[in-house]
């Protein structure tokens, strides 16, 4: 049934339609309602389960790692400096292989304050053993939760579902809101391999001594890998069931485009927008949308860019010091590989800052400009920076 | 002592130091609570002493997740629990003094006042031992330790022992006590006592460390028994707000215990006298003369 | 090996003799041992047998010299490891 949500009910709604049991969350600009939305369901009985009012985020994951451990379902939700705070234990619960689904609305990082979106918060943690899947609308918000407690469960790994604060979050759109009787069809009850229950004790979370702890980060990291199949195989099940879906990465005018541009979460949505525009005049414009963040989809990534001639990475995030997270790894996955594109790094949209057509198109004249000239002058520019305040008055 | 059982679900072959007393009050905790537990234990020397892959002491289902976090991951066991209608599984958080007095108070006072189904022992040996032996919020009053070294300008812990049981008191914790490893029987009941009770409940147990406090093996018990009977731990419980103290001894001098141990041997006349002040000051809240 | 490093094998440093560790042995005195159990009760290992007398598992017997310290009535004495006394 169609119904008009902001990004937090639709998170709010899947977490109730998964029939999670355990909710622990701590509440944070700007998830908040999320965590608002679901005290009222359990509140007026329309979702049984436990919501913990947890005095931390890091006590929300250690209270949904010891929940999911016992063998329930378990929820969280946050952003920014609750995902930083909770940082610790993000590793804790993947090192564990605990199947918990957390949703993450995008949100700047302090210092200095920002409660307006980027996506520097879940990309600081993307070496914490998550899957990380960025929803590009609100109906891909619902329909991607549901998704990762498949895939989490499924796999033995932790998912978090990360969609833009504010622009999603507080945004409502129409979703297509599925009934509980298609979920439970297409969500199997929780599994768990070795709860913990006094019939068949079990000790979780030992001392990794070297002799072992090599291999069980291997066990990690080969299932990190091979959850890339399981997004695609996911994603094609709910495809069939419900008729909408993606896997791991969406092709947007891309397979011809000799430019194209790299995207995640909503600004996909405006940066779809111009490519239409470009199109309409004539020029082979193309976009590619990643999906799945964690794992890095190598090879589809590949597949999808590496015929184009120049591909504008436009992020809103920095690992500073270095460039953006996206373009950090979509670059890495052409080292050794030929044809690979050139490309080219905007860094935009930090704390809220509205990313404009104009950014954009500044985006795809850099990359057309290096394509002509099979050079790339400088890999990395900040669009829509107030250059005057910095000092690069031109 | 008959009534204690038999059954051991902490098998020997751990790590922990020969004379451990800390490893005892494992030993007792599980036999007041029996085979029907979860345990959530934080970092310290229970755990990495019980659990170096691929063995476990542990006969119990048990998760080591964080240092600081032990109430929360038991909260979110017992809250599981719930779900799943296992009534007669306790779920129990287990933390050293470091992972409770300091890093892990937030936890802890956050699982109090939600009114969590924990049952949550504290073993203090008074410092950090698995790291070294560095202070802690409940290092006494004196106490030699790696970060309250001896010397010219500082000798010793210089604060007095932040009251833990206390601080749950003030939470509203339906069962607070205090208890002593020399005291085992008193420990299993108060044990019992707590586990049995649907709600926070908080046992705090004081424990040696042959290492940590500088002393011989064979007086693990009985310098912890000193404790008690100088009035440097007193051994209470509060019901719902209600005081028991539930051992009031012919207090000996505090000399006698401090003597014991390489931890206070710096400590001059003058240094003595203050702490036995301290101590006849706590005995006098607690009705011990 | 099992994900996440979980061991499903409980109780199994039981396999670690940690009675290696030990350079003194405890001797328990038949003739003095009035089965308590204190002895039971305070060793932190396990390592002590409950019977008339209790006795010592030597397997996991650190040496620690609890026993021997808190029996009431000195039915333990504590020898160097490696000598020859079995007897007190």
């Amino acid at each position: 049934m169609k119904q008009l949500l902001d990004g937090n009910e639709a998170a709010a709604l899947a977490a109730k339609l998964a029939r999670v049991k355990v909710i622990s969350a701590y509440p944070i600009t700007p998830q908040t309602t999320v965590v608002e939305h679901l005290a009222d369901f359990v509140a007026n009985g329309e979702l049984d389960a436990e919501f913990m009012k947890v005095e931390s985020e890091h006590s929300a994951m250690s209270a949904c790692i010891g929940a999911a451990a016992t063998g329930v379902r378990t929820f969280t939700a946050t952003s920014s400096q609750g995902l930083m705070l909770m940082s610790e234990m993000l590793f804790v619960a993947s090192g564990l292989r605990l199947p918990i689904v957390m949703t993450n609305a995008n949100r700047s990082l302090s210092a200095p304050l920002s409660i307006w979106c980027d996506q520097q918060d879940s990309m600081a943690v993307r070496d914490s053993g998550w899957v990380q899947l960025y929803c590009e609308n609100n109906q891909e918000i619902l329909d991607t939760t549901l998704q990762a407690f498949k895939i989490a469960e499924e796999m033995l790994l932790p998912v978090m579902v990360c969609y833009d604060g504010y622009i999603l979050s507080h945004t409502a759109e129409p979703v297509d809101v599925l009934e509980q009787a298609e979920v439970d069809e297409f969500l199997p009850p929780y599994k768990y391999p070795y709860p913990l229950d006094p019939e068949n004790p079990v000790t979780m979370g030992p001392v990794g001594v070297p002799e072992y702890y090599m291999e069980f980060r291997y066990m990690l990291q080969k299932a990190m890998r091979a959850s890339q199949k399981e997004i695609v195989k996911v994603g094609k099940e709910f495809k069939k069931k419900f008729g909408r879906g993606d896997g791991l990465v969406e092709r947007y005018h891309s397979d011809d485009a000799k430019i194209i541009l790299l995207t995640i979460g909503s600004l996909s949505s405006s940066a779809k927008d111009i490519v239409d525009r470009y199109r309409k005049r004539g020029e082979k414009i193309g976009l590619v949308r990643v999906r799945s963040f964690r794992p890095f989809p190598v090879g589809e990534l590949i597949d999808a860019i590496g015929h184009a001639k120049a591909v504008a990475v436009v992020e809103k995030d920095v690992s500073l010091g270095s460039a953006g997270g996206l373009f950090l790894d979509a670059a890495a996955s052409f080292i050794n590989v030929e044809p690979a594109p050139l490309m080219l790094n905007f860094i935009c949209g930090l704390a809220g800052r509205d990313v404009s057509p104009l950014q954009i198109r500044e985006a795809v004249r850099e990359a057309a400009k290096a394509a002509e000239s099979g050079k790339v002058k400088h890999a990395v520019k900040w669009l829509g920076l107030r250059e005057k305040l910095v000092g690069l008055e031109k | 002592m008959s009534a204690i059982p038999d059954v051991e679900l902490v098998a020997p072959g751990h790590g922990a130091c020969a004379g451990c007393s800390c490893i005892l009050t494992m030993r007792h905790a599980l036999k007041a609570l029996g085979k029907d537990v979860i345990i959530s234990m934080a970092t310290g020397c229970m755990e990495v002493s019980t659990s170096p892959y691929p063995y476990t002491s542990w006969r119990v289902p048990w998760i080591h997740a964080a240092f600081e976090n032990a109430a929360a991951v038991a909260s979110g066991v017992a809250r599981a629990l719930k779900v799943l209608g296992k009534s007669h599984v306790k779920s129990v958080a287990i933390a050293g003094d470091g992972g409770t007095a300091d890093i892990g108070l937030q936890a802890l006072s956050g699982a109090v006042e939600r009114g969590e189904n924990i049952l949550y022992i504290c073993y203090d040996n008074e410092a950090y031992m698995n790291t070294g032996i560095q202070r802690s919020g409940v290092t006494p009053f004196g106490a030699w330790t790696t970060t309250t070294p001896v010397g010219k300008v500082s000798r010793g812990a210089d604060r007095p022992k932040k009251d833990l049981p206390a601080i749950m008191v003030a939470h509203g914790a339906p069962y607070v006590a205090t208890a002593s490893v020399a005291y085992i029987p008193d420990f299993i009941n108060k044990v019992k006592k707590a586990a049995a009770i649907n709600g926070p409940t908080y046992i705090h147990v004081n424990a040696s460390c042959v290492p940590g406090w500088r002393i011989e093996s064979e007086r693990a018990i009985e310098i912890p028994r000193l404790a008690v009977l100088t009035g440097a731990w007193v051994l209470y419980e509060v019901e719902n707000g209600k005081l028991n103290v539930t051992f009031k001894p012919k207090r000996r001098p505090i000399s006698d215990y401090l003597k014991t141990q390489g931890r206070f041997r710096h400590l001059t006349e003058q240094e003595i006298a203050e702490i036995q002040r301290r101590v006849d000051e706590q005995c006098k809240r607690f009705g011990i003369e | 090996m099992k994900a996440g490093a979980v061991i499903t094998e409980p109780g199994s440093t039981e396999k670690k003799h940690t009675g290696s560790w030990r350079t003194f042995r405890p001797i328990i005195d038949p003739n003095k041992c009035t089965a308590c159990t204190l002895c039971w009760l305070y060793c932190p290992e396990p390592a002590i047998i409950k019977g008339k007398p209790h006795s010592v598992d030597y397997r996991y017997c650190k040496g620690c010299g609890i026993c021997a310290h808190e029996c009431p009535v000195k039915a333990i004495t504590m020898v160097r490891e490696g000598s020859c006394e079995t007897t007190p």
